[in-house]
């Protein structure tokens, strides 16, 4: 209760979280208020928004609904977002706990794989495991998620680092707990919560990473989303630019949203830096 | 003398997340459907067995894929790519042309990022949680938040059809026969739209850095030190803040050199600009495997290049870093 008022107190995190609802309003009436499939034909093609109270959002070149696209895009990216983040997390906190914990040789050689894939420019990987797995829906929420983990790997084998040697981790060394057991059961629980805030961060690029896979073309193309609706409407963009227009708002307001939410819990988290 | 020790420790430290990176690579290679032969088989239209097997001998298709991975790291170490598909070239000429524009396009978002970065992460702290603060904040949030790509036709769409005020793509203007400077400022009034576009989420968490870590030096005792002496503020900020305030910036080049490089290949799209990033896409396109590794290499090797010149930038900015090493 009382970590709830201290985060409603920023009127930035407020936002974001009534941004966060909102979108996750259209996500769960997109089924409701457009039963049809989003892709589907609905009318003629390029109508102005608010020139035809069927389609208030207008349509696309191709003539779809782009207001069902934008309703049924929010699922879309928020599954995409959430389960590449989940995964990221999974990976990077494994990988950051085996090594903070046991150091040595270990920690020497999860944090090179570590180190290989900052090297790498995510999005030249993504693309990689693209071009070799195929792009349907759930090879890119994988890849999204395994070229996400290493910030949270750093992050997680720096808090065990800090931790591993504290007396309750010694008390339940003596008192003959397993590695297992200390590294899942003692240590994590302490050291996930800034990991949890960043969180935030990964989804909110992992929401852009889809959407710059989908505009390139390079997305599953046959889930409604709001990067390859702005790759649609490119090729119309000197006359309907709203086609472009209109999902790009909602990728801003989304990834705004999981940024000032994360943002807020950071801060709620640790008062003493609210200023910076 | 020193600056090659330097070099060369910094690449040996470098070496393993390479190899690491190169025998990922082979194995992403192996998993793909179809190898170098069926590419070719299928580019000449069909052939029969014994010219399969044939061509599979001559590519070493046969061996195992321990000797073939020696073998391909063998060859990368005399930067030998092999062949692009698409191009009928050397993979290496493919991408040395391709390597001018973007690190034009990357050397002038960055340091447009951090020029304006900086000074207005500068404005927010001077003026923390007062209107102008809060004001480039939230710019900087909004901008943080921006697909490049959709910035980028938006860009294009106000000030290239709308406007008509630049180009609305393209690396210069085609058959121009420009020369001398007039080439020069062509190809700059090209750019200035994909080099705004890509730094603009740079500009966002440049800004952020700078106004947090001017905030953290601002605490610290040499500053209160500085001012008990009685120095007029604008001398603190300049020469006792902002200079220590600027390192953690410098860090954030070399840590963002991936992000960018990635960025680029989405602007480099938009844009229709002839660099690395857009031919790791086109090659993605036309599934020639061997060009977008080949890429991939290269851009790890440029990021490996770009971190040892900001360790070297780092240890001239901060003369403690040499004194421990």
């Amino acid at each position: 209760m009382q970590f709830l008022q201290a985060y409603l107190r920023n009127p930035a995190a407020a936002f974001g979280l009534v941004l966060l609802a909102a979108v996750l309003a259209l996500a769960a009436t997109a089924g409701l208020l457009f039963p049809d499939n989003p892709l589907g034909l609905a009318g003629r093609p390029l109508q102005w928004p608010f020139s035809n109270p069927r389609f208030w959002l207008g349509t696309d070149h191709t003539g779809r609904d782009i207001a069902a696209q934008i309703f049924h895009g929010a699922r879309v990216s928020l599954v995409i977002g959430f389960v590449a983040t989940v995964i990221a997390i999974l990976i990077g906190v494994l990988i950051g706990a085996l090594a903070g914990y046991y150091g040595g040789v270990i920690d020497d050689l999860l944090m090179r794989v570590t180190e290989a894939f900052q090297i790498l420019p995510n999005f030249l990987l993504l693309l990689v495991l693209v071009a070799v797995f195929g792009s349907n829906m759930e090879t890119i929420v994988v890849a999204i998620g395994v070229v996400s983990w290493p910030p949270a790997a750093r992050l997680t084998r720096a808090e065990f680092l800090t931790l591993r040697n504290r007396e309750f981790v010694q008390a339940g060394r003596t008192l003959g707990l397993g590695d297992a057991r200390l590294i899942f059961g003692e240590i994590l629980p302490n050291a996930l919560p800034p990991v949890i805030v960043y969180a935030s961060v990964i989804m909110a690029v992992a929401i852009l990473l889809e959407s710059a896979l989908a505009f390139l073309n390079l997305s599953d193309p046959n889930v409604p989303s709001w990067g390859n609706l702005i790759g649609g409407g490119r090729a119309v963009l000197r006359d309907q630019w709203y086609v472009s227009a209109i999902p790009g708002f909602a990728i801003l307001l989304t990834v705004l949203a999981v940024s000032l939410v994360g943002q807020g819990l950071n801060d709620a988290l640790n008062p003493k830096l609210k200023n910076r | 003398m020193r600056f090659l020790t330097l070099a060369g420790r910094r690449l040996a430290a470098a070496l393993p997340a390479l190899l690491i990176i190169l025998a990922g690579l082979f194995l992403l290679l192996q998993l793909a459907p179809g190898d170098t032969v069926d590419a070719l088989v299928a580019q000449i239209g069909g052939a029969d067995a014994t010219v399969i097997e044939e061509l599979r001998r001559h590519y070493a298709l046969d061996r195992s894929a321990s000797s073939r991975l020696l073998d391909y790291l063998w060859r990368l170490v005399h930067l030998d790519l092999g062949e692009s598909a698409i191009y009928g070239k050397p993979v290496i000429d493919v991408i040395v042309e391709r390597i001018p524009p973007t690190l034009l396009l990357m050397g002038s978002a960055l340091a447009l990022a951090f020029g304006f970065g900086m000074v207005l992460g500068i404005v927010a702290a001077l003026r923390v949680n007062r209107w102008p603060d809060t004001l480039i904040s939230t710019l900087g949030l909004v901008f943080y938040a921006t697909p490049s790509f959709w910035f980028g036709l938006m860009g294009i769409f106000v000030f290239a059809v709308y406007l008509g005020w630049l180009p609305a793509g393209g690396y210069g203007t085609i058959a121009s026969g420009l020369a001398g400077w007039a080439h020069i400022a062509d190809i700059a009034w090209h750019l200035t739209l994909p080099v705004v576009t890509l730094a603009l989420i740079f500009l966002a968490i440049y800004l952020r850095i700078m106004r947090a870590s001017m905030l953290e030096v601002s605490t610290l005792d040499f500053v209160r030190t500085a001012r008990a002496k009685g120095l007029p503020e604008s001398r603190v900020v300049t020469r006792h803040v902002l200079r220590n305030a600027l390192l953690p910036m410098v860090t954030l080049i070399g840590l963002q050199t991936g992000t960018m490089l990635g960025g680029s290949v989405v602007v480099e799209c938009v844009f229709a600009l002839p660099g690395l990033g857009r031919l790791a896409y086109e090659s993605v396109m036309q599934r020639d495997l061997n060009t977008l590794l080949g890429v991939v290499f290269i851009s790890a090797l440029l990021v490996i290049a770009i971190n040892f010149i900001v360790d070297l930038l780092y240890a001239r900015l901060d003369p403690r870093i040499n004194a421990t090493h």
